[in-house]
């Protein structure tokens, strides 16, 4: 397999203009640029879980290896899905491209690429639709906007539905709601009906099914992760605090995109988690069977992304817990707001969420029980029922970066701002137009972010790296909070790149570091075990 | 260049008017048959587009936020951007459909030098909003050559939309703003480059076809001036289905191009992403309601898939699961 | 879930709308506009009964003959008008026109209530219709 080709200079990946070419745009074929895509998806990881047409395979291999009846399935597939999603359905139709998401999408501010509008991101698809299932498309072909199914357009829609998050940005400006992210899942479907999928999709799917994760961590793994994690705890703040796994009877089951079990600086955010439920004496139990909230099965099918959040509501089934709680994850949370009960509901089997610590009833989750972690932190603050130390955080110039799901997709909007609020005095807003609903994506969501393709990461991430650079030199912004495991994997990179000196912290991080714990030792290290600036200083003295 | 079939097409259509009354003098088909057919095909068209839609599923509750969740008690919910309750989805329909709530965000984005600039981009919006209006106001103003006596509320309306009592007869207001907007939103079309490089034929057409319709209309009005009364024997004719032979009636060309554009407005609609007049209600991510975690949704094609059960992954790592002291299900 | 009821309720209404025009007008037998009766005293009381020009050249454009007429009565102070034909008439409302169609109700209001119009020309002059 090539080598990852080293991410360009800034003033090459900005090297462009929103210009169109002068080539009609059906007229200019795909040009697989390295570094703007991920590898074909291995055969073994199609198997694990049953999907068609699995082999070892490359997006630079002239021949495919499709299937015969590659078409016929596409089409089939196509008129399949036009029954089960009237949004899908509806998009293909309406569209009056008004032009109105044209600059919406991070990835043609950031490419200048026409494609990457979502209007003719949606063309790409719509064209095809026409010309099998309309009457001006079959009459009239290009006139009408149809074009034929060619190898050439499958491979044009592969290079572009794996250059879209699916952050639903254009949905927002759209006179008619329509949501590319829509027309790009049903891509993604078609496409992996054909057994082509990326391989950083297919294998964390694989891995989640088989071992309950997307990296495959095995059981006694995420229980020395957690333990480590914990000993760092003991190491700051001088608090012991046992951890608790597949433990049967407990009233709440914590679920964490695993990204925080395991990797800086998600781990952190973790430790946060941790340090916050000891405190409260909370019954919770994590388990390593349901130890992901993440779910890559989304960027697959919908029945692969079923598949996979299935895990969440047996586990809570199997260990009798009460509710579940989950941790900050954008795409989880989409999820979780709009899909799980529909898929593996209903939640009969557990009580409505009420919060044991203020008696708080989470009637927004009345029927999914399943509560965000943002909210119940929130609730706890709201009742100053957690003591916190605002000025270990008092080095820090803080903004907040909406991740998309949950900003769109379920409208978390104030809760983690006013945890932010209460644990830190420093805390700013980017611009209006790329917070809250207008959020920018960081470039990396729905199973982009992967190594090889870093440049196209780079200038998907660039409008929201553009706007933390307005912060930083406005007001010296050094911290990018967030509530999402792929924020926190793949916004340090893009900061390190386009905004040197901006870290990237969980809110639950730094609650973690404000929290103060009851008989804790004198806090003189942050959770990354770096010196908390002036706080050191009065230790010595 | 994708204006030219358009053009084209909509040049043709008014020929074919003006060859089909003006040398022909076929009255009958132009002023009677086919305005029939036109308004049965747009009324049975735009049902069957709806019925087709209606018969896909709607799996999952995917609303579009635009705005802060109704969560805890003490935090603000946003009640119309981001609705959890049948009537405030009603709220933010009535928002979209009436003032064009989504396209007011509209902004606009520039790259100066190595950064990104935002800008206010109200003008598509505008365009757009007086285009609809007009029109809305325009189609009511007609009624009153389709009803006999003429209902007050339509003659309010019409003398609203002439108040300023320019000419003889009246200056229309709509007239004016309906061809500005369908200028503009024609002249964006040709003029900014990225929307000139998404357009279609299917673009043009349309505003074409509108734009037409509108100026042979105020031709009729201003220029080529027909005897009313006679034209609203004809019209009454066809809506109470006594069509008087139109022949008879002396009617200027200029009415049978007009009356034809609008046929073929009427007859292309169903057919095309005019369509987006019936889709918009009909919108999931925007006439639902954000209320999937209190109220279950279901799903009428929910299938159940495999699944790799807790007690297969036991089987899988349990001597592991034993030697890190987890508990088990079965020893 | 399909929300049929909404759409079933959305497709009664929008077919309501679009067929208003023919629902509103059932059980209208199909009628003709009104009809102009040129046989009133007033017409026989005239030694020359003709219009000033043709009645279907009227019939579209009697509007902007008088609007013409009443500019250049009033700013321009002319008092006659040669039709197309070369013949004379006295140009004025209430001298030329209102001397056949003394009917107001009758003639004029007729045709504008059926097409919905109202000319502002009765802002100044009375029409005839107090009778002149």
């Amino acid at each position: 397999m090539a080598r990852a080709p080293k991410a360009p200079k800034a003033e090459e990946l900005l090297d462009f203009d929103f210009s169109p070419p002068a080539a009609d745009w059906m007229e200019t074929p795909v040009d697989f640029k390295p570094g703007t895509f991920c590898y074909g998806a291995k055969g073994k990881n199609l198997d694990i879980m049953d999907l068609p047409n699995a082999r070892d395979w490359s997006p630079t291999d002239e021949d495919w290896r499709l299937p015969a009846e590659w078409q016929g399935t596409i089409i089939e597939g196509l008129a399949d899905r036009m029954k089960k999603y009237r949004s899908f359905r509806l998009f293909l139709d309406i569209c009056v491209r008004c032009g109105a998401c044209a600059d919406k999408c991070h990835f043609y501010l950031g490419s200048g690429d026409p494609k990457n509008m979502p209007v003719l991101r949606a063309e790409l698809l719509r064209s095809v639709y026409r010309r099998y299932f309309t009457r001006p498309g079959k009459l009239f072909g290009r006139l009408a906007g149809a074009r034929d199914l060619t190898v050439d357009v499958l491979k044009e829609w592969w290079y572009y539905f794996f250059q879209c998050t699916e952050c639903r940005r254009c949905s927002v400006f759209c006179p008619y709601g329509i949501d590319q992210a829509e027309i790009t899942l049903m891509g993604r479907e078609l496409l992996n009906l054909l057994g082509l999928n990326t391989d950083w999709i297919a294998g964390p799917v694989a891995n989640c099914f088989m071992n309950g994760n997307h990296v495959g961590l095995e059981p006694q793994t995420i229980m020395s992760n957690v333990e480590f994690l914990l000993e760092d705890i003991e190491t700051i703040t001088g608090r012991h605090i046992e951890p608790s796994f597949n433990r049967k009877g407990a009233e709440i089951l914590f679920v964490a995109p695993s990204g925080d079990l395991y990797a800086e600086p998600g781990t952190y955010t973790c430790m946060g988690y941790l340090m916050l439920f000891d405190q409260l004496g909370l019954d919770y139990t994590m388990s390593t069977y349901a130890s992901e909230g993440g779910n890559f099965g989304f960027f697959t099918s919908n029945e692969t992304a079923k598949r996979l959040n299935a895990k969440i509501y047996a586990e809570a089934r199997r260990l009798g817990v009460k509710w579940i709680l989950g941790g900050e994850c954008g795409h989880m949370w989409r999820l979780v707001n709009q899909y799980m009960d529909t898929w593996n509901g209903p939640a009969d089997f557990l009580e409505q969420p009420v919060s044991p610590v203020t008696g708080t009833k989470f009637t927004n989750a009345a029927a999914t029980r399943m509560v965000h972690i943002t909210e119940f932190t929130a609730d706890l603050l709201y009742h100053n029922k957690i003591k916190v130390d605002k000025s270990r955080n008092d080095h820090l110039v803080i903004t907040y970066h909406d991740s998309c799901n949950t900003a769109r997709g379920m409208g978390l909007l104030e809760e983690p701002r006013y945890i932010l609020r209460r644990i830190c005095n420093n805390f700013v807003e980017m611009p209006e137009d790329t917070i809250r609903e207008k959020t920018f994506c960081c470039g990396s969501g729905a199973g982009l972010n992967a190594g090889e393709n870093m440049e196209l990461r780079l200038r998907g991430g660039f409008p929201r790296a553009n706007a933390v650079k307005y912060v930083r030199e406005k007001h010296g912004v050094n911290v990018l909070a967030n509530i999402c495991a792929l924020d926190r994997a793949s916004l340090p990179a893009l900061m390190d790149y386009w905004v040197p000196g901006v870290k990237v912290m969980g809110v639950h991080e730094l609650l973690g570091n404000a929290l103060v714990l009851d008989g804790e030792i004198e806090r003189t290290l942050d959770l990354r075990s770096d010196d908390l600036p002036g706080k050191e200083e009065e230790a010595i003295v | 260049m994708k204006i030219w079939p358009s053009f084209l097409a909509a040049l043709a259509l008014v020929l074919l008017a003006w060859a089909g009354v003006g040398l022909f003098h076929w009255q009958t088909l132009f002023g009677v048959v086919i305005p029939y057919l036109a308004f049965l095909t747009f009324v049975a068209g735009f049902i069957r587009r709806v019925v087709l839609w209606g018969r896909s599923a709607v799996p999952f509750r995917i609303p579009t936020t635009c705005g802060q969740q109704k969560t805890l008690p003490w935090i603000k919910q946003d009640k119309l951007e981001n609705p959890s309750s049948p009537w405030q989805v009603l709220g933010r329909m009535c928002l979209e459909v009436f003032l064009f709530r989504s396209l007011f965000r509209n902004i606009r984005t520039e790259k100066r030098g190595a950064a990104l600039g935002f800008g206010s981009a109200k003008w598509l919006w505008l365009g757009g909003l007086v285009f609809h209006w007009s029109m809305l106001i325009i189609l009511l103003r007609h009624l009153r050559l389709f009803l006999n006596p003429v209902p007050a509320p339509i003659r309010g309306l019409e003398a609203l939309d002439s108040f300023l009592q320019i000419g003889a007869p009246l200056l229309y207001i709509t007239d004016l703003t309906i061809v500005f907007a369908l200028t503009y939103l024609f002249l964006r079309r040709v003029v900014v480059p990225s929307v000139r490089y998404i357009s279609q034929p299917a673009d043009y057409f349309p505003l074409l076809l509108l734009l037409a319709a509108a100026l042979s209309g105020i031709l009729m009005r201003w220029f080529f001036r027909v005897d009313i009364r006679a034209v609203k024997e004809l019209t009454m004719g066809l809506v109470t289905f006594h069509p008087l032979p139109p022949g008879q009636l002396s009617i200027g060309v200029i009415f049978y191009i007009h009356i034809f554009l609008v046929s073929c407005l009427f007859a292309y609609f169903p057919w095309s992403k005019l369509m987006h007049a019936g889709g918009v209600f009909l919108s999931p991510t925007r006439n639902m309601s954000n209320n999937s975690r209190a109220v279950r949704h279901v799903n009428p094609w929910n299938y159940p898939v495999k699944t790799h059960a807790y007690a297969e992954y036991e089987e899988q790592f349990r001597e592991k699961m034993r030697k890190a002291g987890l508990p088990l299900e079965t020893e | 879930m399909y929300k049929g009821g909404g759409i079933i309720v959305g497709l009664t209404v929008f077919c309501l709308v679009a067929t208003a025009p023919f629902l509103l007008n059932i059980g209208r037998a199909a009628e003709s506009g009104p009809t102009l009766s040129l046989d009133t005293p007033a017409i026989h009381l005239l030694s020359d009964p003709s219009c000033v020009e043709s009645a279907s050249y009227m019939r579209a454009e009697h509007m902007r003959l008088l609007a013409e007429w009443r500019d250049q009565a009033v700013r321009e102070g002319r008092s006659e008008y040669v039709n197309s034909a070369g013949a004379i008439f006295a140009l004025s409302l209430e001298e030329s026109c209102l001397q056949c169609h003394s009917n107001r109700a009758e003639f004029c209001d007729a045709c504008h209530n059926y097409a919905a119009v109202e000319p502002y020309c009765w802002e100044c002059h009375d029409g005839g219709a107090t009778g002149s």
